[in-house]
C-alpha cells in the first residue's frame, strides 16, 4: 500500500539523472530534515554542556533530550494531522483554538473537588474522568465535522473556512472558562501529560501511539494512496471513483481529533485549562513541522515522519534558543525566517533565479 | 460599401515562411498567412494542426524560430500580447478575457480611463463606452452594469469593443462560437460583418463548418503544421474543406491498409450482432452541449464516434459517464434504469472512462505506474479492501506487459513515462476494473504508430471478449477501421450511424461536410 | 413571489451584501435602544468611533489586499511593531515625534511591500507569506523590549488627551485621522487606476494582465498599503495606549478581516466596498457595546458572535456565487469540485 511514511522517492526534473546508491540516497526526501535536527543536537552537545545527559530521577529519565520530546508530543500530535489536511490541498489554522477547547471542556468536567476520605483530604474529579475526556474529544470532532462541512460541503475555502472557528473557537474556551485559568486538581488526570511510563514521558506514547495508528491505517487502508491522489488532481480523482468529498470531510475531522488530544496533553501537563493562551500560535508550529518534514503546501505526497522530525526541529529550536541564553523572542524570529525560507525553497520561481543568477 | 474580396493588394498582416518547435517537436513548418482588410479569414484545422500555435506567434506569445511578421508593411516581432496590442493586433478569447466584477464601460477602457482633477471621470467613462457600442457594434446596454450580468454573448461584444478602442487592425476572434446559441452566433455575425464593412481585417478561428461557410471570404487550411492552403471561400467546396483537415495522404493509405488487413483476421463480423445490449440510451443530452440522442451499445461491440474537432464527441463520453449531467433522456444499463450523477455511479454501473486530457483528468502524475493502475480498481473496492500489493505488482507488470509500457519499473512516477506510456498506463487502470463498457476518448493522441497499433490491438481483443467499447478519434481512419457501428457527429448533433463497410475515408467525409455522396 | 424573484435579482448587484450589512447595523442598534437606555446616546455612538479608529484605519487597509484576492496576516503584529519601535525611538533615543512617524510609516509600508514581493514574484501563497510576517513582526517586537516602553513625549501625550469638542459631544484627533484615511481609500478605490486596478485583479488576474494593467506593481502597492495602514494604526493606538508593547493588539488582523467580510467583500475578491468596511467595523464596535451594556454576558461572546456572523456572512457569500454559477451556461469554469482550487490559489 501506499506506506507513504516510507518516504519514496518525489519527481524532481534536476535529478532523474538518476544514479544509485549513494547519490539517490542523499535525494531521499527525509535527508534535509534530518540533516537539520541533527545541526540542531549538534550545536547542543558543543554549546550546552550535559545535554546529552541522561539520569534516573524519580523513577524515570531525565534530561534534556527527554524534556524536548515530552514537549514535544502536542506539537507532534497536531502535526500528524495538519499533514493530511495540507496534503489534501488544504489547511486547518484553527488547531489552536481546538487545543482551548479541548482543554477547558476536560478541565472545567474534571476540576477536582476536595473529598475528605478516611481523614486525608482527597481530590475527587467532577465527572468520572473517562467521560471527561470523552466529552473533550467529542467536542474535538464536533470541530472537526463542522470545519469538514464548510470545506468539503460548502466549498469554502480552507483558510477561511478554519479561520471562523479560529475566531469563535477560542472564544468559546474562554466563555468556558470565563477567561479565568481553570485548574485540575485530579491527579490522575495529570498522568496524561506529565506522566511516565517505564521511564518515558507518557505524553511521547500517546504521540507514538497516533502515530503508528496513521501508519497502519495508511498500510492496511488505501487511506494514503487516496489522500495523496486527491491532493496532487482531484479532477482526475473524481474521475477516477475517488470519493473526495467524503475524504476530505475525515481529514478535517482527523486533524481536529489530533488537536483535541494535544489540548488534553497540555492541560494535563500545565495542570489547568489557559483558554487565553493554550494552544496559541500552534497552527504556525504545526503547519512549520509539517513544511519542515517534506509535505508541500500545494498538497500531494506527504510524509508522517516528516512531520515528526519537524515538529522534534521546533521543539529542539526552542530549546536550544533557551538553553544557550537567547532570549526566546528570538524564537518567534527565527521561526518565521525558517518558513520564508522553506517557502522560498519549494516555490519553482526562486530555484529558476537561482539557477540564472549561477550561470 | 463592401470591400470587394482580393481587392486590396497588399495584406494588412503576413505571415511567412514561420517554423516553430517545441523541444524538437516541429508545431508549424513554413506556415503563411495573409489577413487582408475588409475580409474575414476563418483559420481550420484539426487538433495538433497548429492553429493555437500560429495565433500565439501572432499575438506575441510565442517567438516563431524562423519567418517573419509584417503588419501593415512594416515587419513586426511582438514580444508579449501587450505589445501585439498596441501594435493594433487584438485577440478576442474564447473566455473572453476580461474581469466579470468591473462594468461594462470599465472593461472597455481600464487603464485607459479619461480624467478630471486627478479623478477619474466616470460620467464620460461611461459616455464613451456607451457611443462607442452603440456606433460600432449597434448595441445598446447599460455600461454601468456589471458584466458578469450579461450573457456570454455580450460579454464577447464587449471584448471585441474593447480591442477596437485600442485601435485594433486586426481582429483575432479565436473559438468565439463555442458557448453561444444560434441567436448569439447570428448577432456575432451581423458585427463582424459590420466591421468587415469598415475595412478591418479579421482572423475567425473555428471548427465549425456551417459557421465557416457562412462568414468566411477565405480559408486557410493547416494541417500537422503545415499549411495546406489557402482559398477563396467561394472556391473550395465543403468536401475539399473537409478532406484538405483531414485527408489521408497516400503514405497513410498503405499504412492503413496493411493495418487493415492485420486486422481482418481477429475481426468477425457477426460479433457485433450477438453480444446483448449494455447500454441503451433514449433522448440523451444537454441543452447547449449535445442534442438529445438515442443510442444503443453492444458487448463485443465496438462502437465509433466520429466527427471533426467540437462536433460533441468528448461531451457525449462526458455525459455517458456521468462527469457532466445530462439534462434530459433516459439511461439503461444491462436493463436497469440508471442516473449517472457522478463518475461513481458510471464506475459502479460498470463503465470505464479514459479521458483524452490525460494531463489534465487522468493521470496523477507524481504517483508511481503501479498506483495510476491500480486507482480506479481500488477505488471501487473502497478504503478497506485494500488490494495487497503482491497482487497490485500482479496487475500492473501484467498490464505493463500486455500494453507493452515502457516504463523503468513500477514505482517509477507516472509523470516521468512519455505521453504513449502514460496513456497506456490509464489505459490498463481502467481496463483493470473489468468495465462492462469502455469509453476511450482519444486513447491514441498524440502516440507513436507502433503505440497505437499496440493499444488498439488490444482494446479489440478485450472488447471480442465481451466488453462494449464506445472509441472516440479523430483519426477518421482509425475510427473506420475499428468500429462495428459509428455514429457521425456534426456540429453538436449526430448525422447518421453506420455499420462497418457503409462508409469509406470519401464517403465519411461526405457525411461531414453535409453533402449528399 | 415578487419579493422573492426581485430580492435574488437585486442579491446579484455588488452592493447587495454591503447594504445587507448597512441593514443589520441599523437593526442592532435599534435592538441596543430598545434594550438599554443611553444606547444610543450620540456620545456612546462617537465612543464606537474613537475606540476603534486605529481598527478601522487598519481594516481599510485589508480591505484592499481582499479586494485583490490576497490576504494580509501580520497587520496585527506589524501594528504592534509600530508601537514598539515609536516608544523605542522616542523613549530611549529622543528622537522628534516627526521623524519618529515618518520612519515607522516608511517601515510598515516596506514591510508589506517585500512581503507582496515575494508572494508575486515567487508565487507564493499569502497567508503562508503574511502569516510568517506576523510572527516576524512580533518576534521583532519583543526583541526590541520584552515589556513595555511607556511613551510620555508630549506630542504624544497631546495627542492622546486632545478631545476636539463640537456640540457638546467629543471626539479624539484619531478618529479624525482615521476618517481622512477613510475618504483617501475610497477615492483610491474609485478614482484611481491603483484602485481600479486591485478590483480587476481581484476579478481575474489572468485577465487583468491580458488587458495590459500593472499586475506586479499593484500587488506590491497593495501589500505595502496595508503594511502602511498597519502602521497609522499603530500610531493611533500608541496614542491611545501611550505605550509600545509586544502584546498589543493580538488578534487584530482576525477583527480586521472580519469588519471586511462583515462589511459585504467577498473573500474571494473583486467584489464590495471600502466604505462597506466602516459598517463593518462599527457593527464589531456596537457587538462589543452591547455586550458591555448588557453586563450579564461575559466579554468572550464578543469573539463569538464575530466568528457567527463571520460564518453566516461567508456561507451567504458563498451560497449567492454558487447561484450564481448556476445561471451560467455547462462547462463554465468556476464550479470547481471539492478540493480542487479550494486551497489557496487564490489567495496568492
Amino acid at each position: 500500500m501506499s506506506a507513504s511514511m516510507d518516504s519514496k522517492l518525489i519527481p524532481d526534473a534536476a535529478t532523474h539523472a538518476g544514479g544509485a546508491g549513494w547519490t539517490a540516497l542523499l535525494r531521499h526526501p527525509l535527508v534535509r530534515p534530518l540533516a537539520a535536527l541533527a545541526l540542531l543536537l549538534l550545536i547542543d552537545f558543543l554549546l550546552v554542556p550535559g545535554f546529552f545527559r541522561l539520569e534516573i530521577k524519580d523513577g524515570h529519565l531525565y534530561g534534556a533530550l527527554i524534556d524536548i520530546v515530552n514537549r514535544a508530543a502536542p506539537l507532534m500530535l497536531a502535526a500528524l494531522g495538519m499533514t493530511l489536511v495540507i496534503a489534501t490541498r488544504g489547511v486547518d489554522i484553527s488547531v489552536g483554538a481546538v487545543v482551548a477547547i479541548s482543554g477547558a471542556v476536560a478541565a472545567i468536567l474534571i476540576g477536582g473537588k476536595m473529598v475528605v476520605v478516611n481523614g486525608v483530604p482527597e481530590y475527587v474529579s467532577n465527572v468520572p474522568m473517562v467521560w471527561a475526556l470523552a466529552a473533550a474529544m467529542g467536542a474535538a470532532l464536533l470541530c472537526g465535522a463542522w470545519n469538514g462541512v464548510l470545506v468539503a460541503g460548502l466549498g469554502l475555502q480552507p483558510i477561511i473556512a478554519t479561520l471562523i472557528l479560529m475566531v469563535a473557537g477560542r472564544g468559546l474556551a474562554q466563555l468556558l472558562t470565563d477567561g479565568q485559568i481553570v485548574t485540575v486538581y485530579y491527579k490522575p488526570f495529570f498522568f496524561l501529560g506529565g506522566g511516565y511510563l517505564f521511564g518515558l514521558p507518557f505524553s511521547l506514547y500517546i504521540a507514538v501511539g497516533m502515530f503508528l495508528l496513521l501508519a497502519l491505517l495508511m498500510k492496511k487502508t488505501a487511506l494514503g494512496l487516496f489522500i495523496e491522489s486527491v491532493g496532487i488532481n482531484p479532477v482526475a480523482s473524481r474521475l477516477a471513483g475517488i470519493r473526495t468529498a467524503a475524504l476530505i470531510f475525515f481529514v478535517y475531522m482527523f486533524c481536529s481529533a489530533c488537536a483535541g488530544l494535544a489540548g488534553l496533553m497540555i492541560a494535563s501537563n500545565i495542570k489547568s485549562a489557559d483558554a487565553n493562551n493554550a494552544g496559541l500560535l500552534l497552527e504556525l508550529d504545526a503547519i512549520l513541522a509539517v513544511t519542515l518534514g517534506g509535505t508541500s503546501l500545494a498538497g500531494g505526497k506527504f510524509s508522517l515522519v516528516g512531520s515528526v522530525i519537524g515538529a522534534l526541529i521546533i521543539q529542539t529550536l526552542t530549546y536550544t534558543i533557551y538553553s544557550l541564553g537567547v532570549p526566546p523572542e528570538v524564537n518567534m524570529v527565527v521561526k518565521s525566517i525558517v518558513v520564508f525560507l522553506v517557502c522560498l525553497s519549494q516555490s519553482p520561481q526562486f530555484r529558476r533565479m537561482l539557477r540564472m543568477s549561477k550561470s | 460599401m463592401t470591400m470587394s474580396v482580393g481587392a486590396q493588394a497588399r495584406p494588412m498582416l503576413e505571415l511567412s515562411g514561420v517554423h516553430k518547435a517545441f523541444a524538437g517537436v516541429k508545431a508549424l513548418t513554413d506556415v503563411g498567412l495573409r489577413l487582408f482588410p475588409g475580409e474575414v479569414h476563418t483559420l481550420m484545422g484539426q487538433n495538433g494542426a497548429g492553429k493555437s500555435t500560429l495565433i500565439k506567434v501572432l499575438t506575441g506569445v510565442h517567438e516563431p524560430d524562423q519567418g517573419k511578421i509584417e503588419l501593415d508593411g512594416r515587419a513586426i516581432a511582438p514580444a508579449s500580447t501587450l505589445e501585439a496590442q498596441a501594435l493594433g493586433i487584438s485577440t478576442v478569447y474564447q473566455e473572453v478575457n476580461l474581469c466579470p466584477n468591473l462594468s461594462v464601460a470599465e472593461n472597455i477602457f481600464i487603464g485607459r480611463y479619461p480624467k478630471r482633477f486627478g479623478r477619474i471621470d466616470w460620467k464620460s467613462v461611461h459616455a464613451q463606452a456607451r457611443l462607442l457600442l452603440q456606433q460600432q457594434l449597434q448595441i445598446d446596454i447599460d455600461v454601468a452594469a456589471q458584466l458578469s450580468s450579461y450573457p456570454l454573448a455580450i460579454q464577447q461584444m464587449v471584448a471585441i469593443s474593447r480591442a477596437l478602442s485600442v485601435s485594433a487592425k486586426v481582429l483575432i476572434l479565436d473559438e468565439p462560437t463555442s458557448s453561444l446559441d444560434e441567436a448569439e452566433v447570428q448577432q456575432l455575425f451581423k458585427v463582424l460583418r459590420r466591421l468587415r464593412e469598415q475595412g478591418m481585417a479579421i482572423l475567425f478561428v473555428t471548427h465549425f463548418l456551417d459557421q465557416t461557410y457562412e462568414i468566411s471570404d477565405r480559408i486557410t487550411v493547416l494541417r500537422n503544421g503545415v499549411r495546406e492552403g489557402e482559398y477563396l471561400v467561394a472556391d473550395l467546396s465543403r468536401l475539399e474543406l473537409v478532406n484538405k483537415m483531414v485527408g489521408v495522404t497516400a503514405v497513410d493509405h498503405r499504412k492503413v491498409e496493411a493495418g487493415a488487413e492485420a486486422l481482418a483476421s481477429g475481426l468477425s463480423a457477426d460479433a457485433a450482432e450477438q453480444g446483448e445490449v449494455f447500454l441503451q440510451a433514449d433522448g440523451f443530452g444537454r441543452r447547449g452541449v449535445l442534442a438529445p440522442q438515442d443510442l444503443e451499445l453492444r458487448r463485443g461491440e465496438v462502437y465509433g464516434l466520429c466527427g471533426l474537432l467540437g462536433s460533441g464527441r468528448t461531451e457525449m463520453a462526458r455525459l455517458l459517464f456521468g462527469a457532466d449531467r445530462a439534462d434530459s433522456g433516459q439511461l439503461r444499463i444491462e436493463g436497469r434504469a440508471v442516473k449517472l450523477n457522478v463518475p461513481r455511479d458510471a464506475i459502479a454501473a460498470g463503465i470505464g472512462f479514459c479521458s483524452e486530457d490525460r494531463k489534465k483528468e487522468g493521470a496523477i502524475l507524481e504517483l508511481s505506474v503501479r498506483e495510476n493502475i491500480i486507482l480506479a480498481l481500488q477505488a471501487r473496492q473502497g478504503l478497506f479492501r485494500v488490494l495487497p500489493r503482491k497482487r497490485q505488482n500482479q496487475i500492473a507488470s501484467d498490464y505493463v506487459k500486455w500494453l507493452g509500457i515502457k516504463t523503468a519499473d513500477l514505482e517509477t512516477p507516472i509523470g516521468l513515462l512519455s505521453g504513449g506510456n502514460q496513456q497506456k498506463a490509464l489505459l490498463a487502470r481502467w481496463l483493470a476494473t473489468d468495465p462492462g463498457m469502455l469509453i476511450l476518448d482519444e486513447p491514441t493522441r498524440g502516440i507513436d504508430v507502433r503505440a497505437k497499433q499496440e493499444i488498439m490491438d488490444f482494446v479489440i481483443a478485450m472488447c471480442r471478449k465481451g466488453m462494449a467499447i464506445l472509441f472516440i478519434s479523430s483519426e477518421i481512419p482509425e475510427v473506420l477501421r475499428c468500429s462495428d457501428r459509428m455514429l457521425v457527429l456534426r456540429d453538436r448533433r449526430a448525422c447518421g450511424e453506420y455499420r462497418r463497410g457503409e462508409l469509406d475515408e470519401q464517403t465519411v467525409l461526405q457525411v461531414i461536410a453535409g453533402e449528399a455522396a | 413571489m415578487m419579493l422573492v424573484s426581485s430580492l435574488r435579482r437585486a442579491s446579484h448587484a455588488p452592493w447587495f451584501t454591503s447594504m445587507v450589512t448597512v441593514v443589520l447595523l441599523v437593526i442592532m442598534l435599534l435592538a441596543g435602544a430598545a434594550g438599554y437606555d443611553g444606547f444610543l446616546s450620540p456620545q456612546v455612538m462617537l465612543n464606537l468611533l474613537i475606540d476603534n479608529a486605529f481598527l478601522l484605519v487598519v481594516a481599510i487597509g485589508m480591505s484592499f489586499v481582499i479586494l485583490s484576492g490576497g490576504i494580509d496576516l501580520s497587520v496585527g503584529s506589524v501594528l504592534a511593531l509600530t508601537t514598539m519601535v515609536a516608544a523605542f525611538l522616542l523613549q530611549h533615543w529622543h528622537w522628534p515625534p516627526l521623524l519618529v512617524m515618518v520612519t515607522v510609516l516608511l517601515m510598515g509600508a516596506g514591510f508589506g511591500a517585500a512581503m507582496g514581493a515575494m508572494i508575486h514574484y515567487f508565487k507564493l501563497q499569502a497567508f503562508i507569506v503574511t502569516l510568517a510576517g506576523m510572527f516576524l513582526a512580533r518576534g521583532l517586537c519583543y526583541l526590541i523590549s520584552i515589556d513595555s516602553i511607556t511613551i510620555d513625549d508630549p506630542f504624544f501625550t497631546a495627542m492622546s488627551q486632545t478631545r476636539i469638542e463640537f456640540a457638546g459631544l467629543f471626539i479624539s484627533p484619531s478618529v479624525v485621522i482615521a476618517l481622512i484615511v477613510l475618504a483617501v481609500a475610497i477615492w483610491m478605490a474609485h478614482g484611481t487606476r491603483f484602485g481600479r486596478a486591485v478590483y480587476a485583479i481581484g476579478g481575474s488576474e489572468s485577465s487583468a494582465m491580458l488587458m495590459g494593467l500593472p499586475v506586479a506593481r499593484t500587488k506590491v502597492l497593495v501589500y505595502a498599503f496595508s503594511g502602511f495602514c498597519a502602521s497609522v494604526g499603530g500610531l493611533l493606538f500608541s496614542f491611545y495606549m501611550l505605550s509600545g508593547y509586544g502584546l498589543h493588539a493580538q488578534g487584530v488582523e482576525l477583527d480586521a478581516i472580519a469588519a471586511v467580510v462583515i462589511g459585504g467583500t467577498l473573500l474571494t475578491g473583486g467584489y464590495g466596498y471600502v466604505a462597506g468596511t466602516l459598517t463593518g467595523v462599527l457593527i464589531l464596535g456596537v457587538i462589543q457595546t452591547l455586550i458591555a451594556f448588557d453586563g450579564s454576558l461575559s466579554s468572550w461572546w464578543t469573539k463569538i458572535f464575530i466568528g457567527a456572523l463571520l460564518f453566516v456572512f461567508c456561507v451567504a457569500q458563498r451560497i449567492i456565487s454558487l447561484g450564481a454559477l448556476r445561471g451560467k451556461p455547462a462547462g463554465s469554469a468556476k464550479a470547481a469540485p471539492v478540493g480542487a482550487s479550494a486551497g489557496f490559489s487564490k489567495l496568492s
